[in-house]
């Protein structure tokens, strides 16, 4: 159908209002991290041209080459286990039938809706009775327990949809289980896999809670919280805590630019199914 | 049956759930109910723990910090949960019936917020409402002197600071999960509507926003949930002050636990919200979905 002209600007006008608000902020961001260091307070003047030089300034007075490591240690374990994990499960629960399927589903699908502060009183207990906090496992364990409800719900759901005549002329070929899964499933799941690792990396590297409380030895601590510490020093030096921010959201926000459709799928149809 | 002919070994399908659902049970279901258990001791974390009944729980509701605590979240609830999902309806309403071109370029923007740490958001909106900063200047320059200071710093204007913020992240994922919906429904419909000379209004109570219950139903859930465990941006940008003005559940139960020993107390806080998220979110879902 043909729209007015006039209705067409309103909608354009409109989108690109609230989309300039939904960036402005971390535009700002990025020019007040990138502005003349000589210049101190919080107003965002950039007369004194760009400075790039401001991140390695930040990098080196926040520590960030550790707690980027540990991030990025935290991060890689807990996609890689979460994913195989996720899309075997999902796998035997969206295409195997067998006992008590629907109670370990449905306890599984709990998970979906707990909030941290449901198990972080114990977690952090619990782990430290067992000399396991402040070691890589106390992010990654926990994290890997958190992402696989959503996991396994998504790869369920996945895994239905596909037409089961794909499956059975597997079968007559003479596929097994294992190799259905494998060498016919696993290539055609790539898209929906593709978004499940995206939205674990995003979370894994943007978790703020577990890594505070579960973690307080310098170089085991995450970005995030690397970042709320920096600040605790540098109050008030809005260019460093600009330019750390900026180096905390930039892997993902990189990623998030290439990736965004697989992103947004992920999100959008994950809440929705 | 093609479900049960997949399996041909009885042990396959618990094996293949196994891997996962044990770090689960041991790592989410485990410690859920080690919660439950200490919400009914008085512990400080190190001697050992004392069985006191359901005290906690009597005594939950009895300390004004969490009375406070509860009405501030229900407060963020509004900037969190309603106010995006309001816009997101009316902009979806206005964007309904035009299929626009470019909408990917909106959507990368729109999204955006989703995706930065909220330790870093948390950051870019101190620096916003700081002293002097971008916002004092704008209100300085509109005239409204009144209001050009720090508002985290500010008693009455902390938590509506701290929930903007929520606004501002949740508004896109309203938006696009409503566009989403609306690309959904058939245009025949509204097509016929404009035929039978119904009005915008008209066609958005009886088209639109009845189509649209379930992604309503998700905002709900996905935003109200957000808003009620808000403790990133608390921990960041107030540390639940001025005074106790952004004291929020989840900021309580951290404090409680961890810095002022009263473990007992923070379980069954936490078991409190807890099942306060667990109800909503199936209320929500029952009423909308139906």
């Amino acid at each position: 159908m043909i729209l007015g002209r006039r209705r067409a600007m309103t909608n354009y006008a409109l989108l690109s209002f609230f989309s300039f608000i939904a960036i402005a902020p971390v535009v700002s961001i990025t020019l007040l991290a990138l502005r003349d260091p000589a210049i101190s307070g919080t107003s965002l003047t950039l007369t004194g041209g760009l400075h790039p030089e401001n991140l390695v300034r930040a990098w080196v007075a926040a520590g960030f080459e550790h707690s980027m490591r540990s991030s990025v240690i935290v991060a890689i374990s807990v996609v890689v286990a979460s994913s195989v994990l996720s899309v075997i499960a999902g796998y035997a629960f969206g295409l195997v039938r067998f006992g008590g399927s629907s109670v370990l589903y449905y306890a599984l699908l709990l998970g979906l809706m707990l909030p941290q502060e449901a198990t972080i009183i114990p977690l952090f207990y619990g782990l430290n009775a067992i000399a396991l906090t402040d070691t890589y496992w106390a992010l990654i364990l926990p994290q890997v327990a958190q992402s696989i409800p959503f996991g396994v719900f998504w790869m369920r759901a996945f895994f239905r949809s596909v037409p089961t005549e794909l499956i059975d002329a597997a079968r007559i070929d003479g596929a097994g289980t294992w190799a259905i899964l494998w060498r016919v499933l696993a290539p055609i799941a790539r898209p929906a896999i593709t978004s499940m690792v995206l939205l674990f990396f995003v979370w894994a590297w943007n978790d703020f809670l577990l890594a505070l409380v579960l973690v307080s030895d310098e170089q085991l601590r995450t970005a995030p919280v690397g970042l709320t510490f920096f600040r605790g020093r540098y109050n008030t030096e809005w260019t460093l805590l600009a330019a750390g921010s900026l180096i905390v959201a930039l892997p993902v926000v990189v990623i998030y630019l290439f990736m965004q459709r697989h992103f947004i799928r992920g999100v959008l149809e994950g809440a929705l199914k | 049956m093609i479900r049960r002919s997949i399996g041909r070994s009885r042990l396959l399908p618990y094996l293949l759930v196994l891997p996962g659902w044990l770090p689960y049970a041991l790592f989410v279901l485990v410690p859920l109910a080690a919660t439950v258990g200490f919400s009914f001791t008085r512990w400080n974390g190190v001697s050992s723990p004392r069985w006191v009944g359901v005290e906690n729980y009597l005594s939950l509701l009895g300390q004004p910090v969490l009375r406070d605590g509860l009405s501030h979240a229900l407060l963020l609830v509004v900037f969190f949960s309603f106010l995006p999902i309001t816009i997101g309806l009316l902009l979806a309403s206005v964007l309904s019936t035009a299929r626009l071109r470019g909408v990917a370029l909106f959507q990368t923007a729109l999204f955006l917020p989703q995706v930065i740490a909220s330790v870093v958001v948390a950051m870019v909106w101190r620096w916003i409402y700081s002293p002097g900063g971008p916002l004092t200047v704008i209100l300085r320059d509109a005239g409204l002197e009144a209001l050009a200071h720090g508002w985290l710093g500010d008693f009455d204007l902390a938590l509506p600071a701290v929930g903007l913020v929520g606004t501002w992240v949740s508004t896109g994922l309203t938006l696009l999960l409503f566009l989403a919906g609306i690309a959904r429904i058939p245009s025949e419909l509204y097509d016929a509507a404009r035929v039978d000379g119904a009005s915008a209004v008209r066609e958005f109570f009886s088209i639109t926003l009845p189509l649209l219950r379930p992604e309503i139903a998700v905002a709900l859930v996905l935003t109200m949930i957000r808003s009620l465990r808000t403790f990133d941006l608390v921990y960041n940008m107030t540390q639940g002050g001025p005074g106790t003005a952004t004291v929020v559940p989840a900021y309580e139960i951290y404090r409680r636990a961890f810095l002022t020993g009263d473990v007992g107390m923070a379980a069954a806080l936490a078991v409190g919200l807890t099942a306060f998220i667990l109800v909503i979110s199936l209320i929500t879902l029952r009423l909308v979905e139906r």
